[in-house]
Protein backbone atom coordinates (compact mmCIF):
# COMPACT_ATOMS: atom_id res chain seq x y z
CA UNK A 1 0.00 0.00 0.00
CA UNK A 2 1.75 2.93 -1.23
CA UNK A 3 0.58 6.70 0.68
CA UNK A 4 -0.39 9.36 -1.58
CA UNK A 5 2.04 11.97 -2.93
CA UNK A 6 1.61 14.48 -0.12
CA UNK A 7 2.51 18.60 -1.98
CA UNK A 8 4.41 20.66 0.14
CA UNK A 9 5.07 24.61 -0.71
CA UNK A 10 7.53 26.35 1.02
CA UNK A 11 5.32 29.92 1.60
CA UNK A 12 6.79 33.47 2.26
CA UNK A 13 5.47 36.90 3.63
CA UNK A 14 7.42 39.97 3.98
CA UNK A 15 4.74 42.23 2.24
CA UNK A 16 4.50 44.82 5.55
CA UNK A 17 6.12 44.28 8.84
CA UNK A 18 5.88 40.26 9.60
CA UNK A 19 8.85 38.43 8.38
CA UNK A 20 7.25 34.68 7.63
CA UNK A 21 7.85 31.45 5.95
CA UNK A 22 5.49 28.46 6.04
CA UNK A 23 5.44 24.81 5.29
CA UNK A 24 2.05 24.17 4.24
CA UNK A 25 0.50 20.10 2.93
CA UNK A 26 -1.74 19.92 0.34
CA UNK A 27 -2.99 23.61 0.66
CA UNK A 28 -4.60 22.98 3.82
CA UNK A 29 -2.71 21.80 6.80
CA UNK A 30 0.25 23.72 8.18
CA UNK A 31 3.43 22.17 9.20
CA UNK A 32 5.23 24.95 9.91
CA UNK A 33 4.28 28.79 10.37
CA UNK A 34 7.34 31.68 11.22
CA UNK A 35 6.12 34.36 12.16
CA UNK A 36 8.49 37.39 13.30
CA UNK A 37 6.89 40.25 13.85
CA UNK A 38 8.51 43.76 14.03
CA UNK A 39 5.57 45.31 15.79
CA UNK A 40 7.99 46.63 18.80
CA UNK A 41 10.55 48.32 16.24
CA UNK A 42 7.59 50.53 14.79
CA UNK A 43 6.18 51.03 17.87
CA UNK A 44 8.78 53.40 18.52
CA UNK A 45 7.16 55.37 15.40
CA UNK A 46 3.62 55.16 16.29
CA UNK A 47 3.52 53.03 12.54
CA UNK A 48 5.31 50.80 9.94
CA UNK A 49 8.09 52.82 8.86
CA UNK A 50 8.97 51.18 5.23
CA UNK A 51 12.50 51.28 5.06
CA UNK A 52 13.09 50.14 9.32
CA UNK A 53 10.57 47.12 8.26
CA UNK A 54 12.70 45.93 4.82
CA UNK A 55 15.99 46.41 7.25
CA UNK A 56 14.56 43.75 9.49
CA UNK A 57 12.95 41.77 6.82
CA UNK A 58 16.25 41.15 5.78
CA UNK A 59 17.73 40.34 9.48
CA UNK A 60 14.94 37.46 9.48
CA UNK A 61 14.39 35.78 6.11
CA UNK A 62 17.04 32.79 6.53
CA UNK A 63 16.33 32.36 9.96
CA UNK A 64 12.43 32.16 9.32
CA UNK A 65 13.18 29.42 6.46
CA UNK A 66 15.27 27.29 8.68
CA UNK A 67 12.96 27.35 11.69
CA UNK A 68 10.18 26.25 9.02
CA UNK A 69 12.10 23.26 7.40
CA UNK A 70 13.16 22.32 10.77
CA UNK A 71 9.87 22.57 12.31
CA UNK A 72 8.04 20.79 9.26
CA UNK A 73 10.90 18.18 9.38
CA UNK A 74 11.35 18.48 5.71
CA UNK A 75 14.16 18.87 3.26
CA UNK A 76 14.15 20.94 -0.27
CA UNK A 77 13.81 16.95 -1.84
CA UNK A 78 10.70 17.04 -0.51
CA UNK A 79 9.23 20.46 -1.77
CA UNK A 80 7.34 20.88 -4.99
CA UNK A 81 6.80 24.26 -5.08
CA UNK A 82 7.74 27.85 -3.39
CA UNK A 83 4.96 30.47 -3.30
CA UNK A 84 5.88 34.16 -2.11
CA UNK A 85 3.60 36.88 -1.79
CA UNK A 86 5.19 39.82 -4.65
CA UNK A 87 1.79 42.20 -3.70
CA UNK A 88 0.04 44.48 -2.67
CA UNK A 89 2.56 46.09 0.28
CA UNK A 90 5.61 48.59 0.78
CA UNK A 91 8.08 47.50 -1.95
CA UNK A 92 11.39 47.33 -0.26
CA UNK A 93 9.59 44.60 2.36
CA UNK A 94 8.01 42.95 -0.27
CA UNK A 95 11.45 42.79 -2.40
CA UNK A 96 13.65 40.61 0.63
CA UNK A 97 10.58 37.74 0.37
CA UNK A 98 10.63 38.00 -3.53
CA UNK A 99 14.64 37.56 -3.50
CA UNK A 100 15.00 34.62 -1.21
CA UNK A 101 12.12 32.80 -2.54
CA UNK A 102 13.51 32.87 -6.09
CA UNK A 103 17.08 32.47 -4.72
CA UNK A 104 15.30 28.67 -3.05
CA UNK A 105 13.34 27.70 -6.47
CA UNK A 106 16.30 28.65 -8.41
CA UNK A 107 18.72 26.56 -6.06
CA UNK A 108 16.84 23.74 -5.80
CA UNK A 109 14.83 23.75 -9.02
CA UNK A 110 12.13 24.36 -8.15
CA UNK A 111 8.49 26.00 -9.34
CA UNK A 112 7.71 29.43 -8.12
CA UNK A 113 4.61 30.39 -7.58
CA UNK A 114 3.28 34.53 -7.71
CA UNK A 115 0.72 34.94 -4.97
CA UNK A 116 -1.34 37.97 -4.22
CA UNK A 117 -1.67 38.60 -0.60
CA UNK A 118 -5.01 39.79 -0.37
CA UNK A 119 -5.73 36.38 -2.08
CA UNK A 120 -3.68 35.14 0.69
CA UNK A 121 -5.56 36.73 3.64
CA UNK A 122 -8.79 35.53 2.26
CA UNK A 123 -7.69 31.51 1.84
CA UNK A 124 -7.01 32.16 5.71
CA UNK A 125 -10.04 30.62 5.67
CA UNK A 126 -8.58 27.82 3.93
CA UNK A 127 -7.74 26.25 7.00
CA UNK A 128 -10.99 26.66 8.68
CA UNK A 129 -13.28 25.10 5.56
CA UNK A 130 -13.54 24.18 2.22
CA UNK A 131 -14.36 26.51 -0.08
CA UNK A 132 -16.86 26.35 -2.38
CA UNK A 133 -17.59 28.77 -5.14
CA UNK A 134 -19.39 31.49 -5.71
CA UNK A 135 -18.14 32.58 -2.82
CA UNK A 136 -17.94 36.00 -1.21
CA UNK A 137 -15.28 37.87 0.63
CA UNK A 138 -15.07 40.43 3.24
CA UNK A 139 -11.96 41.75 3.39
CA UNK A 140 -10.58 44.08 6.27
CA UNK A 141 -7.76 44.50 7.23
CA UNK A 142 -5.14 47.99 7.77
CA UNK A 143 -4.46 48.42 4.14
CA UNK A 144 -7.62 47.45 2.94
CA UNK A 145 -11.42 47.26 3.22
CA UNK A 146 -13.22 45.60 0.75
CA UNK A 147 -15.64 43.13 -0.62
CA UNK A 148 -14.43 40.72 -3.33
CA UNK A 149 -16.24 38.15 -5.34
CA UNK A 150 -15.06 34.99 -5.93
CA UNK A 151 -17.23 33.14 -9.07
CA UNK A 152 -14.80 30.25 -9.29
CA UNK A 153 -11.72 28.86 -7.35
CA UNK A 154 -8.60 31.41 -8.54
CA UNK A 155 -10.64 34.57 -9.53
CA UNK A 156 -11.11 37.34 -7.56
CA UNK A 157 -13.72 40.34 -8.63
CA UNK A 158 -13.36 43.67 -6.35
CA UNK A 159 -17.37 44.55 -5.88
CA UNK A 160 -17.03 47.38 -3.22
CA UNK A 161 -13.93 48.71 -1.22
CA UNK A 162 -13.54 52.29 0.81
CA UNK A 163 -12.99 55.43 -1.11
CA UNK A 164 -10.63 56.66 1.95
CA UNK A 165 -9.34 54.94 4.80
CA UNK A 166 -9.14 51.34 5.79
CA UNK A 167 -11.19 49.89 9.00
CA UNK A 168 -7.50 48.97 10.36
CA UNK A 169 -6.17 52.22 9.62
CA UNK A 170 -9.05 53.79 11.53
CA UNK A 171 -8.71 52.07 14.24
CA UNK A 172 -5.01 52.81 14.62
CA UNK A 173 -6.11 56.84 13.91
CA UNK A 174 -8.63 56.40 16.66
CA UNK A 175 -6.41 54.78 19.12
CA UNK A 176 -3.70 57.66 18.98
CA UNK A 177 -6.38 60.09 20.43
CA UNK A 178 -7.31 58.02 23.32
CA UNK A 179 -3.48 57.25 23.96
CA UNK A 180 -2.84 53.53 23.10
CA UNK A 181 -0.01 52.89 21.33
CA UNK A 182 0.29 51.39 18.32
CA UNK A 183 -1.36 49.24 16.70
CA UNK A 184 -4.70 49.35 18.56
CA UNK A 185 -7.23 47.53 17.32
CA UNK A 186 -6.86 44.71 19.48
CA UNK A 187 -7.66 47.31 23.06
CA UNK A 188 -10.11 49.20 21.04
CA UNK A 189 -11.97 46.28 20.58
CA UNK A 190 -11.66 45.04 23.52
CA UNK A 191 -12.36 47.99 25.56
CA UNK A 192 -15.57 48.48 23.55
CA UNK A 193 -16.90 45.30 25.01
CA UNK A 194 -17.39 47.33 28.32
CA UNK A 195 -19.03 50.57 26.71
CA UNK A 196 -22.48 51.88 25.36
CA UNK A 197 -22.69 53.63 22.09
CA UNK A 198 -23.55 57.24 23.61
CA UNK A 199 -22.31 59.17 20.85
CA UNK A 200 -24.08 57.75 17.67
CA UNK A 201 -21.01 58.35 14.85
CA UNK A 202 -21.76 58.90 11.26
CA UNK A 203 -22.69 55.84 9.52
CA UNK A 204 -21.19 56.59 6.44
CA UNK A 205 -22.69 55.59 2.74
CA UNK A 206 -24.69 52.70 4.47
CA UNK A 207 -27.37 53.65 2.68
CA UNK A 208 -25.72 54.06 -0.68
CA UNK A 209 -26.80 51.92 -3.62
CA UNK A 210 -23.13 50.48 -3.96
CA UNK A 211 -20.47 48.50 -1.84
CA UNK A 212 -18.22 51.00 -0.93
CA UNK A 213 -17.19 52.23 2.43
CA UNK A 214 -15.55 55.24 3.87
CA UNK A 215 -14.40 55.90 7.36
CA UNK A 216 -12.44 58.96 7.21
CA UNK A 217 -15.97 60.76 7.92
CA UNK A 218 -15.76 58.70 10.89
CA UNK A 219 -12.56 59.50 11.86
CA UNK A 220 -12.82 63.06 12.01
CA UNK A 221 -16.05 62.94 13.71
CA UNK A 222 -14.38 60.89 16.44
CA UNK A 223 -11.55 63.54 16.60
CA UNK A 224 -13.88 66.22 17.17
CA UNK A 225 -15.81 65.10 19.62
CA UNK A 226 -12.38 64.09 21.48
CA UNK A 227 -11.18 67.59 21.34
CA UNK A 228 -14.01 69.53 22.05
CA UNK A 229 -14.34 68.05 25.27
CA UNK A 230 -10.97 68.54 26.10
CA UNK A 231 -11.69 72.41 25.15
CA UNK A 232 -14.56 72.29 27.29
CA UNK A 233 -12.57 70.77 30.16
CA UNK A 234 -14.95 67.61 30.11
CA UNK A 235 -13.53 63.85 30.17
CA UNK A 236 -15.45 61.66 28.06
CA UNK A 237 -16.03 57.86 28.81
CA UNK A 238 -13.30 55.95 27.08
CA UNK A 239 -15.16 52.81 26.65
CA UNK A 240 -18.27 54.12 25.38
CA UNK A 241 -16.05 56.15 22.87
CA UNK A 242 -14.68 52.99 22.01
CA UNK A 243 -18.08 51.28 21.55
CA UNK A 244 -19.48 54.10 19.84
CA UNK A 245 -16.38 53.88 17.40
CA UNK A 246 -16.57 50.13 17.36
CA UNK A 247 -20.78 50.06 16.41
CA UNK A 248 -20.27 52.43 13.40
CA UNK A 249 -17.32 50.27 11.42
CA UNK A 250 -19.32 47.15 12.72
CA UNK A 251 -22.67 48.60 11.35
CA UNK A 252 -21.39 49.41 8.08
CA UNK A 253 -19.24 46.92 7.35
CA UNK A 254 -22.28 44.11 8.13
CA UNK A 255 -25.01 46.03 6.43
CA UNK A 256 -23.23 46.38 3.50
CA UNK A 257 -22.10 42.56 3.49
CA UNK A 258 -24.64 41.35 4.12
CA UNK A 259 -26.93 42.97 1.29
CA UNK A 260 -23.94 41.82 -1.13
CA UNK A 261 -24.93 37.87 0.41
CA UNK A 262 -28.52 38.76 -0.52
CA UNK A 263 -27.59 39.83 -3.91
CA UNK A 264 -25.81 37.24 -5.34
CA UNK A 265 -25.47 33.66 -5.62
CA UNK A 266 -23.42 32.78 -3.10
CA UNK A 267 -22.55 29.25 -1.28
CA UNK A 268 -20.87 31.29 1.15
CA UNK A 269 -19.37 34.61 3.15
CA UNK A 270 -16.13 34.58 4.49
CA UNK A 271 -14.70 36.61 6.87
CA UNK A 272 -10.51 37.66 6.44
CA UNK A 273 -7.61 40.19 7.51
CA UNK A 274 -6.22 41.66 10.12
CA UNK A 275 -9.40 43.15 11.41
CA UNK A 276 -11.36 40.00 10.91
CA UNK A 277 -10.26 38.96 14.58
CA UNK A 278 -12.24 42.11 15.90
CA UNK A 279 -14.21 40.02 18.30
CA UNK A 280 -17.48 42.80 17.54
CA UNK A 281 -17.34 42.18 13.98
CA UNK A 282 -16.83 38.06 14.06
CA UNK A 283 -20.05 38.37 16.34
CA UNK A 284 -22.21 40.33 14.58
CA UNK A 285 -21.59 38.80 11.57
CA UNK A 286 -22.40 35.58 13.14
CA UNK A 287 -25.08 36.68 14.50
CA UNK A 288 -26.64 38.01 11.08
CA UNK A 289 -25.09 35.33 8.77
CA UNK A 290 -27.44 33.12 11.07
CA UNK A 291 -30.35 34.69 9.63
CA UNK A 292 -29.41 33.28 6.04
CA UNK A 293 -29.38 29.89 5.81
CA UNK A 294 -28.43 29.44 2.32
CA UNK A 295 -25.06 31.17 3.25
CA UNK A 296 -22.75 29.12 5.30
CA UNK A 297 -20.40 31.56 6.84
CA UNK A 298 -16.81 30.96 7.10
CA UNK A 299 -14.21 33.05 9.77
CA UNK A 300 -10.41 33.36 9.21
CA UNK A 301 -9.17 31.62 12.24
CA UNK A 302 -8.34 34.33 14.49
CA UNK A 303 -4.40 33.08 14.81
CA UNK A 304 -4.29 33.65 10.83
CA UNK A 305 -5.92 36.72 10.45
CA UNK A 306 -2.80 38.80 10.67
CA UNK A 307 0.24 38.60 8.34
CA UNK A 308 1.66 34.84 7.89
CA UNK A 309 3.23 32.53 5.72
CA UNK A 310 0.55 29.90 5.95
CA UNK A 311 -2.57 31.77 4.09
CA UNK A 312 -0.03 32.59 1.19
CA UNK A 313 0.97 28.77 0.84
CA UNK A 314 -2.78 28.19 0.90
CA UNK A 315 -3.36 30.06 -1.91
CA UNK A 316 -0.22 29.75 -3.77
CA UNK A 317 -1.50 25.50 -3.67
CA UNK A 318 -4.79 27.24 -5.46
CA UNK A 319 -2.21 28.84 -8.19
CA UNK A 320 -0.14 25.84 -8.37
CA UNK A 321 -3.03 23.22 -9.43
CA UNK A 322 -3.99 25.72 -11.61
CA UNK A 323 -0.45 26.08 -13.76
CA UNK A 324 0.71 29.29 -12.27
CA UNK A 325 4.36 29.84 -12.41
CA UNK A 326 6.44 32.97 -11.96
CA UNK A 327 10.17 33.41 -13.73
CA UNK A 328 13.22 34.11 -12.33
CA UNK A 329 12.45 37.93 -13.25
CA UNK A 330 9.82 38.02 -10.91
CA UNK A 331 9.32 41.83 -9.64
CA UNK A 332 7.67 42.83 -6.15
CA UNK A 333 4.13 44.75 -7.75
CA UNK A 334 3.54 47.46 -4.58
CA UNK A 335 0.30 48.14 -5.89
CA UNK A 336 -0.84 44.56 -7.05
CA UNK A 337 -5.00 44.77 -6.84
CA UNK A 338 -7.65 42.21 -7.65
CA UNK A 339 -9.77 43.10 -11.14
CA UNK A 340 -13.23 45.44 -10.60
CA UNK A 341 -16.00 43.25 -11.52
CA UNK A 342 -17.14 44.94 -14.98
CA UNK B 1 36.79 26.75 -5.77
CA UNK B 2 33.63 27.44 -7.89
CA UNK B 3 32.27 30.62 -7.19
CA UNK B 4 29.25 33.33 -7.66
CA UNK B 5 30.03 36.71 -7.13
CA UNK B 6 27.04 39.68 -7.04
CA UNK B 7 27.25 43.07 -7.31
CA UNK B 8 23.91 45.01 -6.89
CA UNK B 9 24.95 47.86 -4.59
CA UNK B 10 24.23 50.74 -6.99
CA UNK B 11 22.91 50.95 -10.60
CA UNK B 12 25.35 48.95 -12.14
CA UNK B 13 25.01 45.26 -11.95
CA UNK B 14 27.52 42.59 -12.21
CA UNK B 15 27.52 38.81 -11.72
CA UNK B 16 30.22 36.48 -12.45
CA UNK B 17 31.42 33.09 -11.84
CA UNK B 18 34.92 32.15 -10.96
CA UNK B 19 36.90 28.86 -10.77
CA UNK B 20 39.74 29.81 -8.01
CA UNK B 21 41.25 32.79 -9.91
CA UNK B 22 39.62 32.04 -13.27
CA UNK B 23 36.83 34.02 -14.96
CA UNK B 24 34.33 31.52 -16.20
CA UNK B 25 31.45 33.28 -16.98
CA UNK B 26 30.47 37.15 -16.05
CA UNK B 27 27.61 39.66 -17.46
CA UNK B 28 27.64 43.32 -16.28
CA UNK B 29 24.47 45.97 -16.77
CA UNK B 30 24.63 49.46 -16.29
CA UNK B 31 21.58 50.76 -17.44
CA UNK B 32 18.31 51.79 -15.41
CA UNK B 33 16.62 48.17 -14.70
CA UNK B 34 15.11 47.01 -11.55
CA UNK B 35 17.83 44.71 -9.92
CA UNK B 36 15.30 42.31 -9.17
CA UNK B 37 14.48 41.57 -12.25
CA UNK B 38 17.16 41.60 -13.64
CA UNK B 39 19.52 39.65 -11.01
CA UNK B 40 18.44 36.31 -10.91
CA UNK B 41 18.29 35.57 -14.61
CA UNK B 42 21.43 37.09 -14.85
CA UNK B 43 22.59 34.76 -12.21
CA UNK B 44 20.93 31.64 -14.25
CA UNK B 45 22.53 32.62 -17.29
CA UNK B 46 25.89 33.18 -16.00
CA UNK B 47 26.21 30.09 -14.28
CA UNK B 48 24.66 27.68 -17.34
CA UNK B 49 27.56 29.08 -19.40
CA UNK B 50 30.07 28.69 -16.78
CA UNK B 51 28.77 25.16 -16.83
CA UNK B 52 28.54 25.21 -13.46
CA UNK B 53 25.41 23.53 -11.64
CA UNK B 54 24.07 25.77 -8.15
CA UNK B 55 25.05 22.38 -5.85
CA UNK B 56 28.32 22.92 -7.35
CA UNK B 57 29.09 26.12 -5.94
CA UNK B 58 31.86 26.73 -2.88
CA UNK B 59 31.12 30.02 -2.30
CA UNK B 60 29.02 33.12 -2.85
CA UNK B 61 30.53 36.80 -2.56
CA UNK B 62 28.72 39.82 -2.37
CA UNK B 63 28.57 43.43 -2.36
CA UNK B 64 27.96 44.44 1.01
CA UNK B 65 27.86 47.85 0.56
CA UNK B 66 27.46 50.95 1.10
CA UNK B 67 25.06 51.89 -1.78
CA UNK B 68 21.36 51.99 -2.47
CA UNK B 69 19.54 50.93 1.01
CA UNK B 70 16.74 48.86 -1.93
CA UNK B 71 20.31 47.47 -4.31
CA UNK B 72 22.28 45.91 -1.49
CA UNK B 73 18.94 44.30 0.22
CA UNK B 74 18.26 42.32 -3.12
CA UNK B 75 21.86 41.13 -3.77
CA UNK B 76 22.52 40.57 0.09
CA UNK B 77 19.23 38.73 0.28
CA UNK B 78 19.99 36.48 -2.83
CA UNK B 79 23.42 35.71 -1.81
CA UNK B 80 22.48 35.33 1.60
CA UNK B 81 19.07 32.92 0.73
CA UNK B 82 21.53 30.85 -2.12
CA UNK B 83 24.44 30.14 0.50
CA UNK B 84 21.61 29.16 2.99
CA UNK B 85 19.74 26.98 0.49
CA UNK B 86 23.00 25.45 -0.73
CA UNK B 87 25.13 24.84 2.38
CA UNK B 88 27.77 26.94 0.82
CA UNK B 89 30.29 29.72 2.10
CA UNK B 90 29.03 33.00 2.26
CA UNK B 91 31.32 35.99 2.40
CA UNK B 92 30.42 40.14 2.02
CA UNK B 93 32.91 42.58 0.79
CA UNK B 94 33.18 46.43 0.73
CA UNK B 95 31.43 47.59 -2.54
CA UNK B 96 33.64 50.59 -2.43
CA UNK B 97 36.79 48.30 -1.93
CA UNK B 98 35.34 46.32 -5.09
CA UNK B 99 35.56 49.63 -7.01
CA UNK B 100 39.29 50.52 -4.93
CA UNK B 101 40.48 47.11 -6.02
CA UNK B 102 40.08 48.02 -10.19
CA UNK B 103 43.10 50.13 -9.70
CA UNK B 104 46.60 49.33 -9.85
CA UNK B 105 48.30 52.47 -9.62
CA UNK B 106 51.14 52.30 -6.10
CA UNK B 107 51.40 55.97 -6.42
CA UNK B 108 48.22 57.77 -5.65
CA UNK B 109 45.31 57.17 -3.05
CA UNK B 110 42.96 55.52 -4.42
CA UNK B 111 38.94 57.06 -3.49
CA UNK B 112 36.16 55.39 -4.54
CA UNK B 113 32.92 57.24 -4.38
CA UNK B 114 28.64 57.07 -4.75
CA UNK B 115 26.13 59.42 -4.73
CA UNK B 116 24.23 59.51 -1.78
CA UNK B 117 22.15 62.34 -2.53
CA UNK B 118 21.48 65.50 -1.15
CA UNK B 119 25.67 66.16 -1.77
CA UNK B 120 26.82 63.73 0.45
CA UNK B 121 28.61 60.36 -0.78
CA UNK B 122 29.96 57.09 0.61
CA UNK B 123 33.24 57.07 0.10
CA UNK B 124 36.60 55.48 1.51
CA UNK B 125 40.05 56.12 0.97
CA UNK B 126 42.35 53.08 -0.29
CA UNK B 127 45.89 52.24 -1.16
CA UNK B 128 47.24 49.33 -3.40
CA UNK B 129 50.64 48.50 -2.69
CA UNK B 130 50.82 44.84 -3.30
CA UNK B 131 48.06 44.13 -1.53
CA UNK B 132 44.86 46.61 -1.08
CA UNK B 133 45.09 48.53 2.12
CA UNK B 134 41.57 50.89 3.62
CA UNK B 135 43.42 53.75 4.65
CA UNK B 136 39.98 55.44 5.78
CA UNK B 137 36.42 53.62 6.60
CA UNK B 138 33.93 53.41 4.27
CA UNK B 139 31.53 56.33 5.51
CA UNK B 140 28.82 58.56 4.64
CA UNK B 141 29.93 61.96 4.18
CA UNK B 142 28.86 65.66 3.32
CA UNK B 143 30.65 65.83 0.23
CA UNK B 144 32.56 69.43 0.51
CA UNK B 145 34.02 68.08 4.32
CA UNK B 146 35.58 65.05 2.53
CA UNK B 147 37.20 66.36 -0.14
CA UNK B 148 38.15 69.12 2.37
CA UNK B 149 39.78 66.38 4.71
CA UNK B 150 41.28 64.59 1.48
CA UNK B 151 43.15 67.96 0.30
CA UNK B 152 45.17 68.12 3.54
CA UNK B 153 46.78 64.53 2.98
CA UNK B 154 48.65 66.41 0.00
CA UNK B 155 48.64 63.11 -2.30
CA UNK B 156 47.45 62.61 -5.36
CA UNK B 157 44.21 61.03 -5.44
CA UNK B 158 42.39 59.25 -7.80
CA UNK B 159 38.52 59.18 -7.34
CA UNK B 160 36.63 56.10 -9.16
CA UNK B 161 33.08 55.56 -9.76
CA UNK B 162 30.02 55.95 -11.85
CA UNK B 163 28.92 58.65 -10.00
CA UNK B 164 32.40 60.41 -10.10
CA UNK B 165 31.46 62.66 -13.42
CA UNK B 166 28.50 64.28 -11.36
CA UNK B 167 31.03 65.55 -8.63
CA UNK B 168 34.11 66.16 -10.83
CA UNK B 169 33.35 70.29 -10.98
CA UNK B 170 33.59 70.16 -7.03
CA UNK B 171 36.03 67.65 -6.41
CA UNK B 172 38.59 70.07 -9.15
CA UNK B 173 37.44 73.23 -7.52
CA UNK B 174 38.68 71.46 -4.06
CA UNK B 175 41.60 69.46 -4.61
CA UNK B 176 42.84 70.90 -7.97
CA UNK B 177 45.85 68.99 -9.67
CA UNK B 178 45.76 67.07 -6.97
CA UNK B 179 42.69 65.22 -8.19
CA UNK B 180 42.92 61.96 -10.90
CA UNK B 181 40.13 60.41 -12.80
CA UNK B 182 40.83 56.78 -14.60
CA UNK B 183 40.28 55.39 -17.92
CA UNK B 184 36.11 55.12 -17.74
CA UNK B 185 36.08 51.26 -18.22
CA UNK B 186 37.26 50.98 -14.43
CA UNK B 187 34.27 53.27 -13.06
CA UNK B 188 32.17 49.84 -13.62
CA UNK B 189 32.49 47.67 -10.84
CA UNK B 190 33.09 44.14 -11.96
CA UNK B 191 32.28 40.92 -10.52
CA UNK B 192 34.71 38.95 -11.49
CA UNK B 193 37.00 41.59 -9.78
CA UNK B 194 35.06 40.49 -6.50
CA UNK B 195 35.30 37.65 -7.01
CA UNK B 196 39.55 37.55 -6.81
CA UNK B 197 39.04 39.94 -3.65
CA UNK B 198 36.54 37.69 -1.75
CA UNK B 199 37.28 34.35 -2.43
CA UNK B 200 40.52 35.24 0.39
CA UNK B 201 38.25 36.70 2.73
CA UNK B 202 36.68 34.44 5.93
CA UNK B 203 33.47 33.74 5.40
CA UNK B 204 30.71 35.75 7.85
CA UNK B 205 27.79 33.74 10.00
CA UNK B 206 24.85 33.88 7.63
CA UNK B 207 22.07 33.80 10.00
CA UNK B 208 23.15 37.54 10.53
CA UNK B 209 24.39 38.65 7.33
CA UNK B 210 23.20 42.21 6.29
CA UNK B 211 23.83 44.99 3.98
CA UNK B 212 26.23 47.52 5.51
CA UNK B 213 24.21 50.49 4.92
CA UNK B 214 26.47 52.75 6.48
CA UNK B 215 23.70 55.00 7.64
CA UNK B 216 20.66 54.92 9.86
CA UNK B 217 16.85 55.39 8.45
CA UNK B 218 15.71 58.72 9.20
CA UNK B 219 13.26 57.49 11.43
CA UNK B 220 15.68 56.22 13.75
CA UNK B 221 18.27 59.04 14.05
CA UNK B 222 15.01 60.70 14.83
CA UNK B 223 13.84 58.56 17.26
CA UNK B 224 17.63 58.50 18.75
CA UNK B 225 17.79 62.17 19.38
CA UNK B 226 15.42 61.62 22.43
CA UNK B 227 15.38 58.18 23.32
CA UNK B 228 17.99 55.49 24.14
CA UNK B 229 18.58 52.51 22.54
CA UNK B 230 19.12 50.49 25.49
CA UNK B 231 16.85 48.56 27.68
CA UNK B 232 14.27 47.85 25.04
CA UNK B 233 12.08 44.87 24.09
CA UNK B 234 13.23 42.78 21.55
CA UNK B 235 12.67 44.68 18.38
CA UNK B 236 11.93 41.86 16.40
CA UNK B 237 10.38 38.55 17.97
CA UNK B 238 9.48 35.34 16.71
CA UNK B 239 5.59 34.57 17.97
ZN1 LIG C 1 -2.13 41.79 5.21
Amino acid sequence: MSAEKKNLILAFESSCDETSVAVVEDGHIILSNIVATQVNSHKRFGGVVPEVASRHHIEQITSCVQDAMTEANVSYDDLDAVAVTYGPGLVGALLVGVSAAKAIAFAHELPLIPVNHMAGHIFAARYESEISYPSMALLVSGGHTELVYMPEEGQFEIIGETRDDAAGEAYDKVGRVLGMTYPSGKEIDELAHTGKDTFNFPRAMIKDDNYDFSFSGLKSAFINTVHHADQLGETLDRADLATSFQQSVVDVLAEKTLRACHEYDIKQLILAGGVAANKGLRARLEADMEKMDTVEFIKAPIKLCGDNAAMIGAAGYVEFLKGQRAGLDLNADPSLEFDWIA
Amino acid sequence: MKILAIDTSNIPLSVAVLEDKTLLATMTTNIKKNHSITLMPAIADVMKLAGVKPAELDRIIVAQGPGSFTGLRIGVATAKTLAFALDCELVGVSSLELLAAGISDDKTDIVPLFDARRNHVFSGLYRNSNELINELPDQHRDLVAWLTELKERNQSQIFVGTDVDLFKPQIIDILGEQAYFPAPFLNVPQAFILGLIGKDKEPVEQETFIPNYLRLTQAESQWLETHSDKDHNTYVEKI
